[in-house]
């Protein structure tokens, strides 16, 4: 798999035949990556196209929010305008928060990495002959990541509305003890949605383009000091981005399963009160 | 305490190589070019080496350690396992002259095509101002010790010897960054970085960020900011339009490009 004579086995370079002479376990990080990130692909597909088991009243599963397809009573909040739909309505929304994350600097990051090989790890020779990297069609298409970026507020926006409809007393058939169901419920399901709303926006907010884009683009920090104030609180984020990326992807997962087992009667949602 | 390590250099030059045992005595509290520098006194008078300041701050140590970008004399021994081998090796991705030494020429290359900076006229007073934040901003580039070590580790031509004509690499993207950011530079460098530079080759993976001996975070700080500013003048066309009909601030009024 060495690079051939392109690299740095290349005529100029001080002969040594080894693509790295690293030692350590550089392979550990991106298989880890390739692993963790396929098991999400393939679950989040799985659960994409089901169609089903995405409502447990009160909660709406992250992958199906806004529910604008022919949904189930009680998941449109925003109205049935692709109600003619004939697949499942997760596959309307799912490109904006798919195209937010593939599109995302970090991300791109480590997929280049685990899937890509380019490179594997730092002073690992990568397997490919030529290289362009993103300047050319159709890599250079992630230039438009701050759209993604727009699309993502408001997703987050409507994550965060599903999360006060969480507090919604649920259905006589879930009600617990004396069969009480009126005024507010919080249950291990409303606590999951705030955890996951809560790293969405840890997530959105600490973008490298939202960065860019509440004061990075200015030349003059002194004259704005609005926009240089929320840059440096951006800023601050935007060192963990990695991580909200992880958590976030965690996160909506284990939402959208816990509700999974609720709305196919596999477990009874924890309720607090 | 001292101790015999099972140091391996790398030894030649364009002609051909090989990567040689060197066992050397050595102690606590040494670095890799202590090492290097004792088998230079003790066993190979003739090793070629490059050094200056035994403090990381001329960046000319520049070396593979055990396949890492490492300046040599920031490099502990006490960071390895007392019965580790340790190879040393030039670095990789620049024309070797002989044993560790480099012809690094590539990156002086680059650093001529970059346009210098071009600041403004003077206030009425004869003097140049600029604020306590913007000055503030370049400070973390300003860091750079030129010990290229970020140019050796990036894949785009470590890997392709073919794009080293079209690639300035992350050591000049902090340049651009900074000379970007700059309130009185006149320039505006964005074509250029993303057309003769080659910054749209940068996949952001990071690298150059992970072996800087300065910490300086190029490619969160440098290399994605620079490319975000690219996106506002190629290929994001709200921002064009918003330029066009005044909406947006001046605050990049008086650049031309170069
Ligand atoms: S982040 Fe870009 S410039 Fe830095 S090493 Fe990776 S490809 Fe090269
Ligand atoms: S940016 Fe860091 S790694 Fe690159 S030349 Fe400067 S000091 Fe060295
Ligand atoms: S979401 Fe990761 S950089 Fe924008
Ligand atoms: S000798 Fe100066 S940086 Fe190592």
């Amino acid at each position: 798999m060495a690079s051939t004579d392109q690299g740095v086995t290349s005529p100029t370079r001080a002969r040594i035949t080894e693509r790295t002479l690293r030692q350590d376990r550089w392979w550990l990080q991106p298989l880890t990556t390739f692993v963790v990130f396929s098991a999400f692909v393939v679950y989040a597909t799985v659960r994409a196209f089901m169609g089903r088991d995405y409502y447990a009243s009160p909660y709406l599963s992250p992958f199906y929010s806004p529910c604008l397809g022919d949904c189930v009573e009680g998941a449109s909040d925003f109205g049935q305008p692709f109600a003619w739909w004939p697949l499942s309505a997760a596959l309307i929304i799912l490109i904006f928060p798919l195209g937010f994350r593939m599109t995302c600097y970090y991300y791109r990051k480590a997929y280049y990495r685990a899937f890509w090989l380019s490179p594997p790890a730092c002073g690992v020779a990568e397997p490919h002959q030529s290289y362009s990297g993103e300047s050319k069609l159709p890599l250079v298409l992630q230039n438009v990541h701050r759209y993604f970026w727009y699309a993502a507020v408001l997703v987050g926006l409507v994550l965060t509305f599903d999360v006060v409809l969480a507090f919604r007393p649920m259905p006589a058939e879930y009600a617990v003890g004396d069969g009480e169901t009126s005024g507010i419920h919080m249950g291990l399901g409303t606590l999951l949605m705030i955890l996951n709303v809560a790293f969405i926006w840890l997530y959105t907010l600490s973008c490298h383009s939202c960065r860019h884009i509440v004061g990075g683009r200015l030349r003059h920090f002194s004259q704005h000091p609005v926009r240089y104030r929320l840059w440096t609180w951006v800023s601050r984020l935007n060192t963990s981005h990695g991580k909200w990326a992880w958590y976030s992807l965690f996160s909506v997962a284990i939402v959208d399963l816990y509700i999974f087992l609720l709305a196919t009667g596999t477990i009874q949602d924890v309720r607090f009160f | 305490m001292s101790y015999t390590l099972k140091l391996r250099i790398w030894r030649g030059d364009r002609d051909g190589g090989e990567i040689q045992d060197f066992p050397v005595e050595v102690s606590d509290g040494e670095v890799v070019l202590d090492a290097i520098h004792r088998v230079q006194a003790t066993q190979a008078g003739d090793l070629a080496v490059r050094w200056n300041c035994k403090a990381g701050k001329c960046g000319s140590c520049s070396a593979e350690v055990n396949g890492r970008p490492r300046l040599m004399c920031m490099c502990r021994l006490s960071d390895f396992e007392q019965d580790e081998t340790i190879t040393v090796t030039p670095m990789r991705t620049f024309p070797v002259i002989r044993d560790l030494v480099t012809d690094v020429s590539f990156n002086y290359e680059k650093a001529k095509q970059l346009p210098a900076a071009s600041l403004g006229p003077r206030d009425a007073d004869g003097k140049r101002r600029m604020a306590q934040v913007d000055v503030e901003r370049g400070q973390e580039f300003r860091k750079c010790i030129e010990c290229f070590l970020c140019q050796d580790v990036c894949h785009v031509v470590r890997d392709h010897e073919d794009n080293k004509e079209a690639f300035a690499g992350p050591r000049f993207f902090l340049r651009y960054a900074e000379l970007d950011m700059h309130p009185l530079d006149t320039h505006d460098r964005r074509e250029l970085a993303q057309g003769a530079a080659g910054l749209g080759m940068c996949n952001i993976t990071k690298c150059c960020t992970e072996v800087c001996p300065e910490g300086i975070r190029i490619t969160d700080n440098a290399i994605i900011p620079m490319k975000e500013r690219v996106v506002d003048k190629k290929f994001d066309p709200l921002v064009w339009l918003g330029s066009k009909i005044g909406l947006r601030t001046k605050d990049d009024e008086g650049r031309v490009e170069v």
